[in-house]
This record gives structure tokens, sequence and C-alpha cells, in this order.
């Protein structure tokens, strides 16, 4: 895979200074994101899967959230069929992220059925904050390559060590909903998806005694509906 | 785990990928169907914070995961880094616990 096919002349990518700080951005993201696997490693060891299921489960799917949600609605005692449901809503929004990328990324038909697996949060998110096309390929790529192997790898790691840690005694259990805050906070400054989260959180609560394990978060996913209401009206008027 | 599960999920989560970046490619979506999906994370990564922080099973429970959680928010508020935030969340349950 060349990252500059389309880049004659220039010198390479990596010796590029003015793509230097996105590409330690890049990497540190990446690094964060392996350690978050060691924690979804233990988790998913804990929660019953084995070590091959837990690292197909990052080869494979690749898209932590989804895992992250499989695997706390498997271990609470779960049916297979509410732990996929959550898991797919989650995973729609990369799809969204795919809409977003297929404007900005270059290549074949088979480069880009390979970049489709690599579509997800960190990668969108490095990629659309890069100025031109060409560092938008670079980020996307050079965040997808880091992070794939430090997310599998991390899982491994996690997951070898799985048995011998109790995830408790370290807190690991609160480490998932703590990286879903960081993940979910960026997203809380625009007011809609803050209306949304308040509805999904109330609605995951209130339903939590009175539906089976899994399901409320199936029925969190009506918090979206605060988007069929009209086009934005500027912070501040009235509605 | 089954392994129906992680097949099922490795396909899926493929499929919404493939059909975003290579299937539907440049197109627009109906505007409301866009804002809406758009905000599919917001609520549904909120719900999870919540179960994974105020439930065990079908009971509400409020306890050490409480005190990470609020460790991991304000650190989250304060901007820092991903890392950050996740370790104060399992530290300060840790901690918590051990103490509680």
């Amino acid at each position: 895979m060349s990252f500059a096919d389309h880049d004659a002349g220039a010198q390479p990518w990596w010796r590029d200074a003015g793509f230097r700080p996105a590409l330690v951005a890049c990497l540190t993201l990446s690094l964060a994101v392996g350690v978050f696997g060691v924690s979804f490693g233990v988790g998913s060891v804990a929660a019953g899967a084995s070590v091959w299921q837990t690292c197909a489960l990052s080869f494979f799917v690749f898209t932590g959230a989804s895992q992250f949600s499989a695997m706390s609605v498997i271990g609470a005692g779960g049916s297979i069929g509410s732990a996929l449901g959550g898991a797919l809503l989650l995973a729609a929004r990369n799809g969204v992220y795919g809409l977003a990328m297929s404007r900005r990324l270059d290549g074949s038909l088979g480069r880009r059925l390979l970049a489709a697996q690599f579509t997800i949060d960190e990668t969108t998110a490095m990629a659309v904050a890069q100025p031109t096309r060409r560092e938008q390929n670079l980020a996307f790529w050079v965040t997808a390559f880091a992070l794939y192997v430090f997310w599998n790898l991390g899982t491994l790691i996690g997951a070898l060590a799985g048995s011998a840690i109790d995830p408790e005694t370290y807190g690991l259990d609160a480490a998932f909903p703590a990286g879903f805050v960081a993940m979910v906070w960026p997203l809380l400054s625009d007011r809609r998806a803050r209306a949304a989260a308040v509805v999904g959180g109330v609605v995951c609560l209130t339903t939590t005694p009175v539906t089976p394990v899994g399901v409320p978060i199936l029925l969190s996913v009506v918090g979206v509906l605060v988007g069929v209401q009209h086009p934005v009206r500027p912070e501040g008027m009235s509605s | 785990m089954s392994w129906v599960l992680v097949i099922a999920l490795a396909v899926g989560a493929y499929g919404f990928k493939v059909t975003g970046l290579v299937v539907l490619g440049g197109r627009t979506l109906p505007t409301v169907l866009e804002r809406c999906l758009a905000l599919i994370p917001a609520a549904v990564i909120t719900a999870l914070v919540v179960k994974d922080t105020l439930t065990l099973g079908q009971d509400v429970v409020i306890d050490a995961r409480a005190a990470g959680i609020v460790a991991a928010v304000v650190a989250a508020w304060r901007k820092a880094p991903l890392i950050v935030v996740i370790v104060l969340g399992a530290v300060v349950t840790a901690l918590v616990r051990k103490l509680g």
C-alpha cells in the first residue's frame, strides 16, 4: 500500500514537516486506544469469551464501542439477540462516516473495500481534521494502520492476561464507561446531540428494571428522534 | 459468548462500513435521515455509560463505579486526553471500592 502515489516529486510523507503534528496526533491516539484494547481483552474473557473469540472480535469487527457493547450485554447475562442489536446500532454510525470519507478518499475499488474496514470514529476524525486532500488520505491510512495494530495487540495482551486479573480489583469495569465518556463528550457541544444523549440515558435507566438485559440499549436509540424536529434554530432563541 | 455472535457482528459491522463508503458513495441521504443517524452515537453511547455505571443486571445501583465516572466526566470536561480519562475512571473506582 503506497500512501503517496499521487504525490509526484515531493519528499516522502513521513519527512514532511507540515504533516508531522498530524502524524504525532495519529500515533498518540492509536497508542491510547491500544491501552483501551487491553481492557477490552480482559473484560471480554471475563464475560465468558475465549481468547480466540476475543481476538476475532477486534480483528474482524474492529469498532470498539460495538465490541464493548456486545461484551457487556453478554457479561450481564443478556441474550445474543439483544447483544447483537445494540452492537449493530452502534456500528451503524460507521456507515455515516463512510459517506463522509467517500468524498475524501482516493483509490481503486479494491482500496476502498479495504478502507471500509478501517472507517471508524478515530480514522474519520483524524482525516476530516486535515486541511488538504492529500493529508486527509495520509491521516486516514496512518491512523488506520497504527490503530489496527495497537488495538489488536492490546486485545491479545488483555485476553491472555484476562484470566489472571480480576477486572473489579483494578476498576477495569469502570474503564469502559470512562472511555465512552471521553468518546461522547466532544459530541455534546452540539445542542441536538445533548438532547439525544439525555433522552438515550434516561430511557436506558428507566427501562432497566422492567425489560430484559440488553434491551434498554436498543430502546435508547429513540433519542435520535430529536433530529426529526426542524433544523437548528440559533442557540438562545426561544423555541 | 458464541461464535454466531462474533460472526454476525463482524458481517454486520463491515456491512455498515461498506454501505457508507462504497455502496452509497458520494450520494446524499434525505437530510432528516442523516440528522437522525448522526445522533446515534450521542444517544447510544450515553446509554452505555448509564448502563455500565448505574446498573447491575436489572437493578439500578449506585456504587464505586459512579465515583469513577464522575472523575472521568470531570477529566473529559477539562479536555484531558483519552488515556487519562480511562485510567482516572478505573483508578478512582478501584480506590473507592477498596476503601468502601
